[in-house]
């Protein structure tokens, strides 16, 4: 049987298109198909760097549907999103300065340095360690570059560093306090550094805690033990001797995140050692940071980039080989 | 005509776990050890899906073919072998697009139609088709976790053909939302087809690819069974792999207790070799044993014919004389012999049964009691093959006659012109 009438009316002109939504772009085929995906069980990196590049906006727009969820993209949402790290200030404050008396000037400021590049790092890291797990529906409905989500959590963590950046600013101007000038040309690449190697931990977090579910809380000690291992609340001057009597000072050293928070001191805070008035008739001075040139500064800045952009393309790796089975873990 | 994908060698292994560790701690505690059993769900698969062609992957469930399409998608990564696609690609997976559940359905096309590759530009551009499409305009600001299921999967494949893909993979999604949004999907998928767009379509629903489909590549346990035309195709998933056609008989315990008895009862077709279907209009033979300890006269013999969804097709009528049968004592044997068979696809069960002609006593009903399978080798769809003929005739009311014209040799212009001179 073969039924094969045609409405008269279309049969002579031209195959009608209906309904073309959108309609805009009129499909020619091969026009398009000098794109072409492979699909294989390897790494890729050198194609996943570049899909990271192509994929940017995709970042921008991961992130702020991130930020939409958490604050509602109002004001009051990124006041609330303060709140955390001001209490936090609040707290070391008080213990510090109110408890302990420590006489360091300008107490606040100090914490706050430390803090802001902690912030950035911790946030970033924490975020990340759910944002695959959380993110399940999309990642098993459509590819696109994943480690895109991990750096969303990290995109989440720059809005929020200027934001308390922006508050650090007000707090300077408040306290009268001017950074050493010279020393904030340091700050670009100290900033680029922990950007990548906080994104570096991101994306092999995110993906590790899709096998290992416990990674999240895993995480939230081991944070808690680093943050401590970063001269955030007391200055590096403290404990400077202590360490070279036992030959750490490497080993505490090896942490990216000290030569980048003591980078900011030196910076912002400006001062490496100050005179305590209180008990000290001879005026021997605390010592808060090497004393170390701005030079030997940039140039532990520059080994902890290169290490960091190493580490960037392990976690990629990483991710890319945990990445295959990610549709059948979720 | 190039290929728009290309499948080479590709396999893919699932470990299955008798149990999983999902937790450091718990791999700590099992000292690291997960015993797990591979699964090859995909095995050596490799095939050209030319470009412009809608192609259908058939199979029973687990057979390989939704992994299959999600490696294609780049979704799931394949352990061995390699995947090109030329060109943009978007798939609907089952149930929706991934979408964010605390967005607003807004939000949620963006991000969607971002991760699918499209400009924000463009999007905007089409956010109003896209929402019109999905019938939507109401609840559009609404969190999509406030969406009925229907919803989400009108705004799902909304967004997907919005974005005008060079290849569409569909996942069973044809069959999702109510008639009018079926039926605007279909026309999505002609007017794909229409544009030489590249659909690959999975399905174990015969009748989605037997419509829709060029070419249908069947699978079972992960490997190729064949790439074929439809009809072929199909013959093949149904015959081969449903393990059904099987014109089965069955085995009875004879008399039980009772004088009269229905044994065992077979079905035979009436075409030439020896495969387990039968072919639309073919005839078809059931043959039933009757077992009896005395002679039964003026009793009756009845059909009745079920489909796979346990609906009546076909009973035969109780009080027809040709049913009258007079059954001595030791019984026989009863034939009953339909010269054509009408039905098109399907699992056809036969109840048999015995009764008195006088009164309304039952001897015996054996009730589905055996199976056949009718495959169809051609492109018509339903429950039943119509007798039909077709022809064409111009409107003149002349005395001429009619004209029958068959398939695309008339001229309907020209017709049109001398009808209305």
């Amino acid at each position: 049987m073969s039924l094969s009438v045609e409405d008269p009316a279309s049969a002579g002109s031209e195959p009608e298109r209906p309904s073309i939504i959108g309609g805009s772009t009129r499909f020619v085929p091969g026009q398009s198909h000098d794109r072409i995906t492979v699909v294989n069980g390897k790494v890729q990196l050198g194609q996943r760097l570049k899909d990271l590049w192509t994929n940017r906006d995709l970042l921008i727009l991961l992130t702020r549907t991130e930020l939409k969820v958490k604050y509602k993209e109002s004001v009051l949402g990124y006041v609330w999103s303060m709140l955390n790290p001001a209490l936090v200030l609040g707290i070391y404050y008080m213990i510090f300065k109110v408890i302990s008396r420590t006489p360091q000037p300008h107490f606040a400021i100090w914490l706050f340095c430390g803090l802001l590049v902690w912030n950035l790092f911790n946030n970033a890291a924490m975020g990340s360690t759910g944002v695959v797990v959380g993110k399940a529906g999309i990642i098993k409905k459509v590819a696109f570059p994943r480690e895109l989500l991990a750096l969303s959590t990290v995109g989440v963590a720059l809005v929020l560093f200027v934001i308390q950046l922006c508050v650090l600013v007000v707090f300077l101007v408040g306290f009268q306090l001017t950074p050493d000038w010279k020393a904030l040309a340091l700050l670009p690449l100290a900033f680029v550094a922990l950007v990548v190697f906080t994104s570096a931990v991101s994306i092999f977090l995110s993906a590790v805690n899709v096998y290992l579910r416990d990674t999240q809380h895993l995480t939230e000690v081991l944070l808690m033990a680093w943050f401590w291992a970063t001269p955030i609340v007391y200055p590096y001057g403290q404990v400077a001797d202590h360490l070279a009597k036992y030959h750490l000072t490497w080993i505490y050293l090896a942490n990216p995140i000290a030569p980048i928070a003591m980078s900011f001191q030196r910076a912002i805070y400006g001062q490496t050692s100050y005179v305590s008035a209180k008990n000290n008739p001879a005026h021997v001075s605390t010592p808060l940071l090497p004393t170390a040139s701005l030079d030997k500064y940039a140039i532990i800045l520059a080994v902890v980039l290169v290490v960091s952009m190493g580490l960037f393309l392990l976690s990629l790796i990483a991710f890319g080989r945990l990445e295959g089975n990610f549709a059948e873990e979720l | 005509m190039s290929t728009a994908i290309e499948v080479r060698d590709i396999c893919k292994q699932f470990r299955l776990y008798n149990e999983k560790h999902t937790s450091l701690k718990e791999r700590v505690i099992h000292g690291g050890k997960m015993p797990y059993t591979p699964f090859w769900a995909l095995r050596d698969v490799s095939v050209d899906i030319m470009q412009g062609e809608t192609f259908g992957i058939l199979g029973r469930n687990g057979c390989g073919k939704s992994t299959l399409l999600k490696c294609v998608a780049g979704i799931l990564k394949p352990t061995s072998g390699e995947i090109r696609v030329r060109g943009s690609l978007a798939a609907m997976l089952e149930l929706g697009a991934g979408f964010q559940p605390d967005l607003s359905g807004r939000d949620n096309i963006f991000l969607n139609g971002s991760l699918l590759g499209l400009p924000r530009a463009e999007i905007e551009k089409r956010f109003d088709d896209i929402v019109a499409f999905a019938e939507l305009e109401e609840f559009i600001d609404n969190q999509v976790k406030f969406y009925s299921s229907g919803m989400y999967v009108r705004l799902g494949f909304a967004v997907a053909v919005n974005v005008e893909p060079d290849v569409l993979l569909v996942d069973e999604v044809l069959a999702v939302g109510d008639a009018n949004f079926q039926r605007k999907c279909l026309d999505h998928v002609k007017r794909f087809q229409r544009e030489g767009r590249t659909i690959v379509v999975v399905s174990h629903a015969t009748e989605v690819i037997r419509q829709n489909c060029k070419r249908v590549m069947v699978m079972n346990h992960g490997k190729v069974i064949t790439v074929d035309d439809p009809g072929e195709g199909i013959r093949v998933f149904l015959a081969d792999l449903l393990g059904v056609g099987t014109l089965e008989g069955s085995e009875s315990g004879g008399i039980k207790g009772n004088v009269f008895a229905i044994g065992t009862v077979q079905a035979e077709h009436g075409g030439s070799g020896n495969r387990m279907h039968l072919y639309p209009g073919e005839s078809l033979t059931v043959t039933a044993d009757l077992d009896s300890l005395a002679a039964v006269p003026n009793a009756m013999a009845t059909i009745a014919i079920h489909d796979d969804a346990n609906e009546l097709v076909f009973a035969s009528d109780p009080d027809d004389s040709m049913c009258a049968i007079d059954v001595p004592e030791g019984g026989g044997i009863v034939r009953f012999f339909f010269p054509e068979v009408p039905l098109l696809d399907g699992t056809y069960s036969v109840s048999v049964g015995v009764r008195s002609a006088t009164d309304t006593a039952i001897y015996d009903w054996k009730d589905q009691v055996t199976k056949f399978e009718v495959a169809n080798p051609g492109r018509s769809t339903g429950r039943v093959r119509l007798p039909l003929d077709v022809s064409f005739r111009l409107r003149s009311t002349g005395t001429t006659g009619e004209v029958p014209v068959v398939g695309a040799a008339f001229g309907p212009l020209a017709g049109w012109e001398e009808s209305t001179a």
